[in-house]
């Protein structure tokens, strides 16, 4: 058995268990759910330890066949694109359990979701099955529509509720009539990703470019549809601000991502001459992202609408660093991903705690909170300036590197992007780190900090960050071996090669 | 003539006359519990077919080509058995809010069974014909078989009327057909048909024929009786209706499309692709602002009357092999949904989905039965809702009907606004009037169970039924 289908079988395994366990033995749920996602973290990191870089081909693969007349098998593995997301999903999932303490109400199910959650999400980056990797996703999606009605605050969380279920029902099915066509129009009687990479390398087995250019929109905007992809973002925030703290930061932390992986792995590779058509238009939609989004985000009164907000519009860069097709593009979109993962699970935590102890997250009502909680505002600081995009911090090595690869293709669009978003992002998060930390810290008397328990899930997410933003090349060794492989059936995307900057030259050879 | 063909037909038969005769020698107390006879019997025929008959076989012949026992047909049959055992076992839950009649309803329940068998095994539109008939006749009791009660008369009164209607439709155009072609076989009709592409009688003919079998699905735009006679059914009929009335319009539409007129279809594809459209956003939209529950579980049959109509469409194999995966699927989800709303709401006079309220605290096992039921429907992984919706979007698309597959996703996304606001009354609701619990009965809940059962097992291990139902559409053309 692959180490892949234990990081993602120990917390499906732990939520059938713990459905088995009456709902009086509480320690047991949180402890089970604790144990599962940990032991599921640990075995990912175990995993990124042994990925061999110099292989190009899949690694720690396992199939087994499903539905044979169909062509449909379980079949995991991971290559330089996926291996760093399988290990933020499990580590994010960890740190969403670990901060569920707050969760006093129906404990039960709350935790067996939560698993169902982590398993789906791991599972989805994990599949090698197209029929898999959309089932995997329907069970991560499934428990937050649930989460977000039961556990959910405020007053808006019915509407919330049925918004995001409306809004990512939409997405999730389009993107299944895409893979479907892509499937059929294929011809081949597979759902294995691989052998459908394989096939479409061959030229003459390409889909028509005809057929190519209205399926590629349909997952284009399927998948954009699940990352919040300007106009259709509007769930995110809302959702967001309605969720639990782990909801959220599974959700904007990790299974947002889906949408990206899955139009880096299945939709460009697949339909190069549909993606070639379609990709300066997300280069424009983009930009959608990260000026308007940026924008409302500087509007927002509330720390969590805020920070829904920026990570809507920190999916503008993923998206840029998609669309320039070259492989510098591609890795600092997969970098800002895995970053970004890491990074919105932190604020959201953050924005958790701050909730539990002051019970608003009103930015006019908060101030002073730095004073009370150092730890906390310390570290809601730090992922201020993450989120700035500041050296130091995984996001700026992503960030970087998506406009080195999006400039060599829209040097309009990235000059942009550069002084827009980057100037934007740096208002909004300072002027909230001024009015919830700063100023006078009187009405905040019963206000504690965490203590060192409740550190660790802050700390760890810090780590990372902290990691892969001061030594990129643990991630970008992996992913541009992936991104290389990926791009190898489609083009160059059209543009001049601006003097200055050649590609060659920032191939991370540190 | 080999009589052993017709073996499920004739002990069907004899189980339900046996019964009729049982009651008169029952005391009234007791005649429950011939529902349970009825449940042992039927589940005898569904061992005694998956023992003898074995494996789907040749095709096998009747009363002159009449009556056809294929694969196809065999499939059907198993399908019916269990689905009018599951019904049977609602049945007993539910009769003692019958006045009177208990025995008769479970021996209709049986005739109507003999009449699917029938129509499974139709190749001929005499039998067809006749098999329709019995089916719908009884039907037309079970609806109204609650005298007391003014809306069950009501559905009665309109099943009725519209019923006839539709089996004039199916008679005219059985005239027309075989007066022009001269035959009644299906299979001769076949050899034939293409001569007649261009003769406006024998189309006038076929399109009453499709009518007349699209009143039995309620698809559009014959459906306009669904809701109604839903709602006012008892609930056994409502669910009865819901998959095996559903289940016989499919199978002689089948029959008749894929081995009477097979030549014609293709040219009507647009046809069928149209009135599937049609039906799945009619079913969708009018079950949005419906807050009773066995009126939203109409229009939701309507809606997947579509969905499977989508599959016929498609005029492939795999089309084909999608429907027979989906109504199995379908005849768990359903029947489920429909044992926890007559064990639920008997005790309640409305049929508000505001009765379900606070369901979580008086019985978990019906509100998760219910909340599995919902999320199935709307076709969410791993139930076997999933997978059929799968399947036939996958066939739909193959057949270059992607415009069709859109629509329907559009329908599958509206749909889970209420199918979800069902679940949401479940565990959302504030102010919960009754708490006290519901006490189950084991029968009750051997039948939850395995539709439970039924539902994971297809979604998560859909390779073997799939294979089955590969297996049965062998026989017909396309």
């Amino acid at each position: 058995m692959s180490i892949l289908t234990c990081i993602l079988g120990v917390p499906l395994l732990a939520a059938v268990l713990l459905a088995i366990v009456p709902r009086n033995f509480r320690v047991i749920m949180r402890a089970g759910a604790l144990f599962a996602t940990g032991l599921s973290a640990i075995l990912a990191v175990v995993m990124y330890c042994q990925f061999d870089p110099a292989d190009s081909e899949y690694q720690f693969v396992q199939t087994l066949t499903w539905v044979e007349s169909l062509g449909i098998s379980y079949s995991v593995g991971v290559d330089g694109i996926n291996v760093a997301l399988v290990l933020m999903a499990a580590i994010v999932a960890f740190a969403a359990t670990c901060v569920s303490w707050d969760i006093r109400d129906r404990e039960k199910e709350f935790y067996i979701l939560l698993l169902v959650m982590a398993g789906g999400v791991i599972g989805a980056f994990a599949s090698l099955d197209l029929f898999f990797l959309y089932i995997f996703h329907e069970f991560a999606l499934v428990p937050t529509f649930i989460m977000i009605g039961l556990w959910g605050r405020g007053e808006q969380k019915n509407y919330a509720t049925f918004q995001i279920t409306l809004y990512l029902g939409i997405g999730s099915l389009l993107a299944l009539i895409g893979l479907l066509g892509l499937c059929i129009y294929s011809g081949a009687n597979t759902f294995s990703i691989p052998e459908l990479t394989e096939y479409f390398s061959r030229p003459d087995q390409q889909i028509a470019a005809g057929i190519q250019s209205w399926l590629f929109p349909l997952l284009l905007f399927g998948f954009g549809i699940l990352v919040s992809l300007w106009p259709f973002h509007s769930w995110a925030p809302m959702g967001y601000a309605s969720a639990p703290t782990a909801t959220a930061m599974m959700h904007a932390g990790v299974l947002k991502k889906f949408g990206l992986y899955a139009l880096i792995r299945v939709a460009v590779p697949m339909l190069p001459v549909g993606a070639q058509d379609w990709m300066p238009i997300l280069a424009w939609l983009c930009l959608g992202n990260l000026l308007y989004c940026g924008w409302v985000a500087m509007r927002q009164k509330d720390l969590n609408w805020l920070v829904g907000y920026s990570s809507v519009a920190h999916m503008g860069f993923i998206f840029l660093g998609i669309a320039s097709l070259n492989v510098i593009g591609l890795t600092g979109a997969v970098l800002v991903m895995v970053a970004h993962g890491f990074l919105a699970a932190l604020t959201f935590a953050l924005n958790g705690y701050i909730y539990r102890q002051t019970g608003t997250l009103e930015m006019a009502q908060l101030g002073g909170l730095l004073r009370r909680m150092p730890f906390i505002g310390v570290l809601l600081l730090m992922a201020a300036f993450a989120g700035c995009g500041l050296p130091g911090f995984a996001n700026f090595a992503g960030e970087v590197t998506v406009f080195f690869g999006a400039w060599d293709v829209y040097p309009v669009v990235t000059v942009i992007a550069c002084w827009g978003a980057l100037v934007i992002g740096a208002v909004y998060f300072l002027r909230a780190v001024r009015s919830v930390l700063h100023g006078p810290a009187e009405r905040w008397a019963q206000v504690v900090d965490a203590n060192w328990w409740r550190k660790v899930p802050f700390a760890l997410l810090l780590t990372f960050l902290l990691l892969f933003g001061f030594y990129p090349r643990l991630l970008t060794r992996h992913i541009e071996v992936g991104a290389a492989k990926i791009l190898e059936s489609v083009q160059p995307a059209v543009g001049q090669v601006t003097p200055g900057i050649s590609n060659t030259e920032i191939t991370f050879k540190n | 003539m080999n009589t052993l063909l017709l073996s499920h037909e004739l002990l069907v038969l004899g189980l339900g006359l046996a019964l009729l005769m049982a009651e008169l020698w029952t005391p009234p107390t007791a005649r429950r519990l011939l529902a349970y006879v009825a449940v042992i019997g039927v589940l005898g025929i569904f061992g005694f077919s998956l023992a003898t008959v074995g494996s789907p076989i040749e095709a096998q012949y009747a009363f002159n080509g009449m009556f056809v026992l294929d694969g196809f047909a065999l499939f059907f049959k198993r399908f019916f058995l269990l689905a009018t055992a599951l019904v049977l076992l609602l049945a007993a839950e539910f009769s003692d809010r019958f006045k009177a009649g208990v025995g008769e309803y479970y021996s209709l329940i049986l005739f109507a069974l003999l009449g699917m068998l029938l129509a499974a095994s139709a190749n001929d539109f005499a039998l067809l014909f006749v098999s329709l008939e019995l089916i719908t006749v009884t039907l037309y009791i079970l609806v109204g078989f609650q005298r007391s009660r003014l809306s069950s008369l009501e559905a009665g009164v309109k099943y009725l009327i519209i019923g006839a209607l539709s089996t004039s439709f199916t008679v005219f155009g059985i005239a027309l057909v075989c007066g022009v072609v001269g035959t009644f076989s299906f299979p001769e009709l076949a050899s034939v048909v293409a001569e007649h592409k261009d003769n406006k009688i024998f189309l006038a003919g076929f399109v009453m024929l499709l009518a007349g079998l699209g009143f039995k699905l309620a698809a559009f735009p014959f459906q306009i009786w669904a809701p109604d006679v839903y709602q006012g059914a008892p609930s056994p009929t409502a669910a009865f209706l819901a998959v095996g009335s559903k289940a016989a319009g499919i199978v002689l539409l089948m029959r008749v499309l894929f081995t009477a007129l097979p030549a014609i279809v293709e040219d009507y594809a647009w046809l069928l692709m149209a009135a599937s459209a049609a039906t799945i956003l009619y079913g969708n939209l009018g079950a949005v602002p419906q807050r009773n529950l066995k009126r939203l579980l109409g229009y939701s049959s309507i809606a997947h009357a579509g969905y499977l109509l989508m599959g016929i469409a498609a005029l492939s194999k795999p089309g084909q092999s999608a429907v027979l995966y989906y109504l199995s699927g379908y005849l768990f989800t359903v029947l489920a949904a429909f044992i926890v709303i007559g064990v639920v709401l008997r005790h309640l006079e409305t049929e508000d989905i505001s009765g379900l309220a606070g369901l979580n605290e008086r019985s978990p096992l019906l509100a998760t039965t219910m909340t599995l039921a919902m999320v199935s429907l709307a076709g969410i992984p791993p139930l076997a809702g999933f997978f059929g919706k799968f399947l036939l979007l996958k066939s739909i698309i193959q057949s270059g009907g992607l415009w069709l597959g859109l629509v329907a996703v559009a329908g599958v996304v509206v749909s889970f606004y209420y199918y979800f606001g069902v679940i949401k009354a479940i565990y959302w609701s504030k102010d919960v009037p009754d708490i006290s619990p519901i006490r189950v009965a084991w029968p009750t809940r051997a039948a939850i169970y395995a539709c439970i059962a039924g539902m994971f097992y297809l979604g998560m291990f859909p390779g073997a039924m799939v294979r089955w139902a590969d297996a049965a559409v062998k026989t017909l053309k396309f």
